[in-house]
């Protein structure tokens, strides 16, 4: 369990921290203020971008538990390693690129570009599209090869992870095709910005997430791990 | 006058959200049924979850016939009594309390207690209540369908849970798992509007530390549970993965009746760390609202402000933290690396002492109060015995080597009912005395609630105390049939006579309950809008019930902490917390 | 007011209840008496809490009940009152929790001279295989289970076949000689648990679990089957019988082999 106890740990940081800005230890009956003597404060932050960071970090645990299980799985002796299909390549370019349009659809939409935030939008889904389909084509290409998803369970992790991942993807297209709808209807900049901006953290977070998948699928992560703690020991022998 | 001394604010008050535009209702369906308004919502989750909870009380008695009374009943055979108990803690854990503190409380005080028109968002949040709705249904759908309900224990431990020695295990499971799907899914909808409500929504001068203890335990269970309730989904996928598509994630090979199954190399111990990753913060997430509204309950009726405040919040936000690593208490006999226990049992016992603190300042909260005995007092004292109680078996339980005698056994089963089913469902009933009357207008009539009380806590008391020393005796838990084991005297099966008369008696006493919840709908007492005479804001609405958006046309302002009671000086015995200081003694000098 | 006495009542009648109630451990037969001790210490520590808990509570309801005139205390915290209070809870924690420890340590670190015995679980029948002469049992493995090797023991495995296999029968123990339990199971989960002995575990598919007891006391014994494992679980009963060296050799003498059954 230790994927999801270091995500935790990281949370658990994040939110202390805030907290400790929260003036958790004033005495707060002896603040009692008089009518009148509470200013507004400074710009406040949209719920909505708030409500996406929380959303975020429950998908965040929800994939850091996948990893623990995997990670916990992979210790029992049927464990076989299987090797990824070479189409997760290409797609994670797909990936990256929809990514990369959809920070400079933000970027065009927070200088009021419309035409930049509804050109990166086009890209990102075509991007998007791709993506999807390679990965249904990397299930094919398993199951052309004879891994079915219970043909071991490594295999079994891979059709797991690759599902709950394009399931969030999927949902993800919903939230771009709701900013083209803003786009296209022409809302107002300032909800179209916050639209842009939403989607783009998202997708965002999607490529971080799919890049740790493969870091772990593709056993790379583990084979990291295994040096770092070579290293570890082998320092601590000397 | 109120003068007590008193500086300026330090921290900057929260930032006020723009005025929200609401979706308002059109007719009678979007007003009563397909309702954005929180409080709808709260009171939709609220009924569909005592509805599902009276279910689970029905099926708690036909256990309860079986072991008080074995063989008496024909109708209840071995699969049929799996069946009852694994519906019942599943049905009472999740879609009772889980809903019921979250949903229903959630939805209804933290908008108003915290001055906010609604939730932010309140499309999500009328979704929220229709998938969990949803997923009710599928639950209760799994008693219809061939070979009924699941009967793996609510723990539903694999590789057990999915094969054909257990009941249910065609389309009961099945059913099971897309239920628990489907309630996570809708509960994350209404926990993000919970948590982003409190951070955003807050009304002006309502920092953090001016929230009422209610939204602080609402709010940190709110956040457990998102992130919790991942692990039981995952539990869940996987398992149906294994049930459906015929993988080995938690299979181990298996001969079953002489039959060598497909399964291979799959790691059981893997799911428990999975189900009690969420398990035991799920506990908590019952708990600390629970926590939270008695603060509030001890503090209106004995009109005194809590005491340790700071402590309070501390012990809530530290409980929660803690509360995630303290999981494979449960796992100690699991078969898990053995020297987990060191950790384990530490992480847990350390858990114990905020939660102490916690019982200590409610009782130093009465200490020197001006009590009145009110039902909800009555509830929350009622919770404050059981509750010790519950907790302080819990410390046999965490001791790791303790537990080895008393895992698995009644004792176990004494231990959760006392302090996470008596204690929050105490809890639950006081609130519901308590903010009736702002819901309805009306109060629940006094007579019919301290019979209601008197009954439900000494009752649950009786039923549960002796229970613990069947467990220490040896007495397993889960065992349809106990009669004849070589350690149980006889004078252990007139206990659990007993113990079934007793919880017979209890549960029919809820129907005074719910005879009263329906009575006082039309003949209570007319409440006026703050019959308590509480500082908290949603007392303070202009209108009784409040109208959709809560504060008619402006929002009000916070200019104190909730616990304004008695302060020397005043004229009243509470001050609201959007009333402001009287600023005479300070003429700028 | 009422409420008081009741509070009293309650405390009183826990404590009363707790001293004459017949329904206690069951009389010890192994080794872990420390298991029993550090319950009782438990029992003290936590009983003392809840009576002081609950007695101060009805004090204050009787005390500071509603009456005419009367105000609450205007007192947001006292910071040496908590302070105190949290270290003397802190206290007995620890007092509950270091023995708990120690007694852990000695629980899962089996002694060197102990004899392995295995116990396996199956829906809803208890096995056991005890070693033969050579003193080590063989291989076994849930893949390998047929009609004629109920168990899965590994027939390739030199130390399988004088091992003795008790198939759904009773065990004996001798007394006074250390045991570990070798703990497998064929389809679910299990839980070999004989409460005069007090220690139990789990029992999971696929791997071995353990634990150690040196039963002090002859006499016979029921198991229990402690984890839910389908219907029949509350049936999943068996015996143990602790018995004197000497009885133990010649019961030993009378038990078949892996071998004998194989052939």
């Amino acid at each position: 369990m230790s994927a999801v106890l270091i995500f935790m740990a990281v949370l658990a940081l994040g939110a202390g921290w805030w907290l400790s800005r929260q003036g958790l230890l004033a005495k707060p009956w002896l603040q009692v203020d008089a009518a009148g003597t509470l200013a507004q404060s400074a710009e406040p932050r949209q719920p909505a971008q708030v409500g996406l960071g929380v959303f975020l970090a429950v998908v965040g645990s929800l994939f850091a538990l996948l990893i623990s299980a995997y990670v916990l799985r992979a210790e029992m002796t049927d464990w076989q390693a299987v090797p990824l299909p070479f189409i997760v390549w290409p797609n994670t370019l797909c990936l990256i690129v929809a990514s990369l349009a959809l920070e400079w659809a933000r970027a065009g939409a927070t200088r009021g570009n419309l035409g930049h935030a509804r050109a990166g939008a086009i890209v990102a889904s075509v991007a998007a599209l791709a993506f999807l389909a390679g990965q249904l084509a990397a299930w094919r290409m398993l199951a052309g090869g004879g891994y079915f998803v219970n043909s071991g369970p490594a295999v079994s992790f891979f059709y797991l992870m690759t599902a709950a991942h394009g399931l969030h993807v999927i949902g993800g297209m919903f939230a771009l095709a709701r900013t083209f709808e803003r786009i296209w209807r022409s809302d107002g900049t300032q909800r179209i910005r916050l639209s842009v901006e939403l989607a783009a953290t998202y997708w965002l977070f999607m490529l971080f997430v799919w890049v740790i998948l493969l870091l772990v699928l593709s056993g790379w992560a583990g084979e990291f791990l295994s040096i770092c703690g070579q290293i570890l020991s082998g320092s601590g022998l000397t | 006058m109120a003068d007590i001394p008193h500086e300026a604010s330090a921290s900057a008050p929260p930032a006020e959200i723009e005025e929200m535009e609401l979706p308002h209702a059109h007719g009678w369906w979007s007003t009563y049924v397909f309702s954005q308004d929180a409080k709808v919502i709260a009171v939709q989750y609220a009924a569909t979850a005592l509805a599902i909870g009276a279910v689970a009380l029905v099926l708690s008695w036909l256990i309860r016939l079986q072991l008080g009374f074995p063989g008496a009943v024909a109708f209840i055979d071995a699969e049929r009594y799996y069946q009852f108990i694994t519906m019942h803690g599943m049905i009472m854990v999740v879609y009772l309390l889980t809903a019921l503190f979250l949903g229903g409380f959630g939805n209804y005080l933290i908008p108003l207690m915290i001055g906010a028109r609604d939730m932010v968002f309140p499309y999500a949040n009328m979704l929220s209540f229709w998938v969990y709705l949803l997923a009710v249904l599928v639950l209760v759908a799994s008693f219809f369908v061939p070979g009924g309900p699941t009967g793996a224990g609510w723990t539903l431990y694999p590789p057990q849970a999915i094969l054909s020695n257990t009941p249910g295990q065609q389309f009961g499971i099945v059913l099971m798992l897309v239920s628990l799907i489907l309630f996570i899914a809708g509960f994350t909808m209404g926990g993000l509007n919970y948590t982003v409500t409190v951070l955003q929504a807050r009304t002006r001068g309502m920092t953090l530390m001016r929230m009422p203890l209610t939204v602080w335990g609402i709010f940190v269970a709110t956040i457990m549970a998102l992130l919790a309730f991942p692990a039981l989904f995952v539990a869940a996928v996987m398992m149906l993965f294994d049930k459906l598509l015929g993988t080995s994630f938690f299979m181990p090979t298996l001969v079953e009746f002489g039959e060598q199954l497909s399964y291979g190399g799959g790691s059981p111990i893997l799911f428990q760390h999975l189900f009690w990753f969420f398990g035991h913060p799920e506990v908590y997430i019952v708990a600390l609202p629970a926590f939270g509204i008695v603060s509030d309950l001890i503090s209106t009726h004995a009109r005194r402000n809590i005491f340790g405040y700071r402590m309070m919040v501390w012990a809530i936000v530290i409980i929660g933290a803690l509360s995630f690593i303290v999981w494979a208490h449960h796992m100690y006999v699991s078969g898990m690396h053995p020297y987990f226990g060191f950790f384990f049992a530490t992480t847990t016992l350390i858990i114990a002492v905020p939660t102490a603190i916690k019982v200590y300042n409610w009782v130093l909260t009465l200490w020197r109060g001006d009590i009145h005995f009110t039902p909800p007092m009555l509830f929350a004292l009622g919770f404050i015995v059981t509750f010790v109680n519950g907790g302080l078996s819990g410390l046999f339980l965490g001791n790791v080597v303790v537990d080895v005698p008393l895992s698995d056994t009644m004792f176990v089963v004494a231990h959760f009912h006392m302090v996470m089913g008596v204690a929050p469902i105490l809890v639950i009933f006081g609130a519901i005395y308590h903010w009736y009357p702002k819901v309805t207008g009306r109060m629940l009539d006094d007579a019919m609630a301290k019979f209601h009380f008197w009954v439900t806590f000494l009752g649950a008391y009786l039923i549960f105390f002796p229970m613990h020393y069947l467990g220490l005796m040896g007495a397993p838990r889960r065992y349809f049939e106990s009669s004849d084991i070589l350690l149980m005297p006889e004078s252990a099966h007139a206990l659990n006579a007993f113990i079934s008369i007793v919880a017979f008696i209890v549960g029919f006493a809820q129907i005074v309950f719910v005879f009263n919840l329906i009575w006082s709908r039309k003949h209570g007492k007319e409440a006026g809008g703050n019959p308590w005479r509480a500082t908290t804001l949603e007392w303070q609405t202009p209108e009784t019930p409040p109208g959709h958006g809560n504060w008619g046309k402006d929002l009000p302002v916070v200019y104190r902490w909730a616990y304004d009671y008695s302060v020397p000086g005043a004229a009243e015995d509470f001050i609201p917390q959007n009333q402001p200081a009287t600023v005479t003694r300070e003429t700028p000098a | 007011m009422i409420f008081a006495v009741i509070m009293v009542l309650i405390v009183v009648g826990s404590v009363v209840f707790h001293f004459l109630s017949p329904w206690w451990f069951t009389p010890l037969a192994s080794n872990w008496g420390y298991i029993d001790d550090t319950t009782v210490l438990t029992f003290a520590i936590t009983g003392a809490v809840f009576s002081a808990v609950v007695l101060f509570v009805a004090y204050c309801l009787w005390k500071f009940r509603h009456q005419e005139g009367r105000k609450a205390a205007y007192e947001p915290e006292n910071k040496r009152l908590e302070s105190i209070l949290t270290a003397l809870t802190a206290g007995g924690v620890i007092a509950m929790l270091t023995p708990g420890l120690f007694v852990w340590a000695q629980f899962i670190e089996v002694p060197e001279e102990a004899t392995n015995v295995e116990v396996v679980g199956q829906q809803w029948l208890w096995s056991y295989r005890l070693p033969g002469a050579d003193g080590q049992l063989g291989g076994a493995d849930n893949r390998l289970i047929g009609v004629d090797n109920t168990l899965g023991v590994n027939p390739d495995d030199p130390a399988s076949g004088d091992d003795v296999i008790i198939e759904g029968g009773e065990l004996l123990l001798p007394v006074d000689k250390p045991v570990r339990f070798l703990l497998r199971s064929i389809d679910v989960l299990h839980d070999f648990y004989v409460p005069e002995f007090r220690a139990k575990m789990d029992m999971i598919p696929g791997s071995v679990t353990y634990f150690w007891i040196t039963p002090t006391k002859t006499g016979t014994y029921e198991i229990l089957c402690a984890e839910l494992c389908g219907t029949g679980h509350s049936y999943m009963r068996g015996m143990v019988t602790v018995v004197t060296q000497e009885e133990y050799d010649e019961w030993l003498t009378t038990q078949v082999t892996f071998a004998d059954l194989a052939s």
